[in-house]
């Protein structure tokens, strides 16, 4: 199972494209910082499921604000094998 | 702080739309004169984008038995299709439903949105996983939302990527439901279907195929693009609508499961709210009848296009996807998309002008649908007020709208 700090080194990675120029962290906010919009978001979560090798439901979405949150989900997707 | 406070964000982009008083989303036909002219803004206008595709609305013969119907059977059911709302002929339009695709059975919904709706919500529960192409339009996604399944999506016409998922569920694949459909709503692209098939069939998984674009347009009999793929079979629900190539409005689904009967009794968007009125049923009785019977109509459509597609390539138009009745002309901007829509309007010639996030690859669009009623006359028009907002070819530097 990988840590939530591995986890969370990808998911900055991921993320780094659509930073612009802002230092990311737990607490940034995907739509609120970084304006995501729903395209991006999409390209976005592809981008981990193909990292992670995980299916990203869209039902947690709602769920999901900031990095940190995020990056939670991607833990619990990948603890389940 | 208000309720209502949400709005004032669009009230800003609306009224940035509203412009010479002509609004891209609220364009009002002042009086329509056929299939494919208008009355718009006191001018005499070829609409080119209507999913009018076989150009029924105003057949005779659709006419009146819509006539007849209401005549004989009144204004409207005035109820659920679960209560008062199923007259003979909403039944009977259900059998020739199944009998044209050759199901078991169908059930007719009140639009082409509820049918998505509840078909999506209904058939998928809480144990089961839904699988749907990243294309797919608002009402699949809607009815996902509606449902209690688990959503996945996969890339757009990749049946690679939709076999990882599957694999990545493992035994769970026998309860997924995969979700697409035939021709695509924006770029007028068609889904791989033969390959989506025998993914469905390696795992075990269900296929349901929205043919909202392709009834009348894909396949020898006009059954849609599983009827061109050859893999109908492999179909377990084919959902679509009436509000395009039938003429109408309604919705359907139609299956070999002995068990869609009892959708109706889980189906909230079935159960929940009015039937379609009979002289709706009518005409869409009348414009099956006349898909089956005419496929002059389908000739005559795909000549318009590839007529104009032709043109619009030809001008150096960027298009969206391969020869189809929708044609998409991708612009470089939002600004730029909207001062082509009106340069069209001022040429009379009306198309809808679509701007993300509504479309699936992030870029403005003009998007053109053609339908078999175009004459080669307004098909040449339409070219030729294309050619008016394009730039001669020294001048092409990747966008070619001079604004």
């Amino acid at each position: 199972m990988r840590s939530y700090e591995t986890i969370l080194v990808q998911t900055y990675e991921a993320l780094q494209p659509f930073a612009r120029g802002q230092t990311l962290t737990e607490n940034t906010d995907l739509v609120a910082d970084l304006s995501l919009d729903s395209m991006q978001m999409m390209e976005v979560l592809f981008e981990a499921e193909d990292r992670f090798d995980v299916s990203i439901p869209l039902n947690v979405l709602p769920s999901v604000r900031t990095i940190r949150d995020f990056a939670r989900r991607l833990q619990e997707l990948t603890a389940d094998r | 702080m208000s309720i209502l406070d949400k709005f004032r964000q669009l009230a800003a982009a609306r009224d940035a739309l509203i412009g010479d008083g002509r609004p891209p989303f609220g364009a009002v036909i002042e009086k329509i004169l056929s299939p494919t002219e208008g009355i718009m803004y006191g001018r005499r206008t070829i609409l080119l984008g209507t999913n009018n595709y076989l150009g029924l609305t105003f057949d005779p013969t659709c006419i009146e038995m819509a006539q007849a119907a209401l005549r004989d059977e009144g204004t409207g059911t005035t109820g659920s299709r679960m209560a008062n709302g199923t007259f003979s002929a909403h039944a009977d339009l259900e059998h020739e439903l199944a009998d044209f695709f050759g199901r078991r059975g169908t059930i007719v919904f009140s639009t082409g949105y509820l049918a998505n709706l509840g078909m999506l919500s209904a058939v998928a529960g809480p144990d089961d996983v839904v699988l749907v192409d990243a294309d797919c339009h608002a009402s699949i996604y809607d009815g996902c939302r509606l449902g209690s399944a688990e959503v996945l999506r996969f890339r757009h016409n990749d049946a690679g990527d939709l076999e990882k998922r599957l694999r990545r569920l493992g035994d769970r694949s026998h309860r997924a439901l995969i979700v697409v459909e035939g021709i695509y709503s924006m770029l007028g692209d068609r889904a791989p279907l033969a390959d989506l098939a025998a993914v469905k069939e390696r795992y075990g998984a269900y296929l349901l195929v929205d043919e909202a674009h392709s009834l009348g347009v894909l396949g020898q009999h006009g059954r849609g693009c599983a009827e061109e793929a050859g893999v109908e079979t492999a179909v377990d629900f084919v959902v679509g609508t009436f509000s395009k190539s039938l003429g109408t409005i309604g919705g359907f689904c139609a299956s070999d499961h002995p068990e869609l009967d009892l959708v109706r009794y889980a189906c909230r968007p079935y159960m929940f709210t009015a039937s379609p009125s009979p002289s709706v049923i009518a005409s869409a009785r009348g414009a099956l009848a006349a898909l089956r019977a005419r496929p002059e109509l389908r000739q005559r459509l795909w000549d318009n296009a590839r007529a104009l597609y032709g043109r619009l390539e030809a001008l150096g138009f960027e298009l969206g996807g391969a020869v189809s009745p929708i044609i998409a002309v991708l612009m470089p901007s939002a600004d730029a998309a909207i001062a082509a829509w009106r340069r069209l309007l001022d040429g009379g010639v009306y198309v809808n002008l679509v701007l993300p996030q509504a479309t699936p690859n992030a870029r403005p669009l003009l998007r053109c649908s053609v339908s078999a009623a175009h004459t080669p006359e307004q098909i040449a028009a339409v070219g030729d007020a294309f050619g008016a907002i394009a730039l001669p070819a020294p001048h092409r530097i990747g966008s070619v709208i001079a604004l």
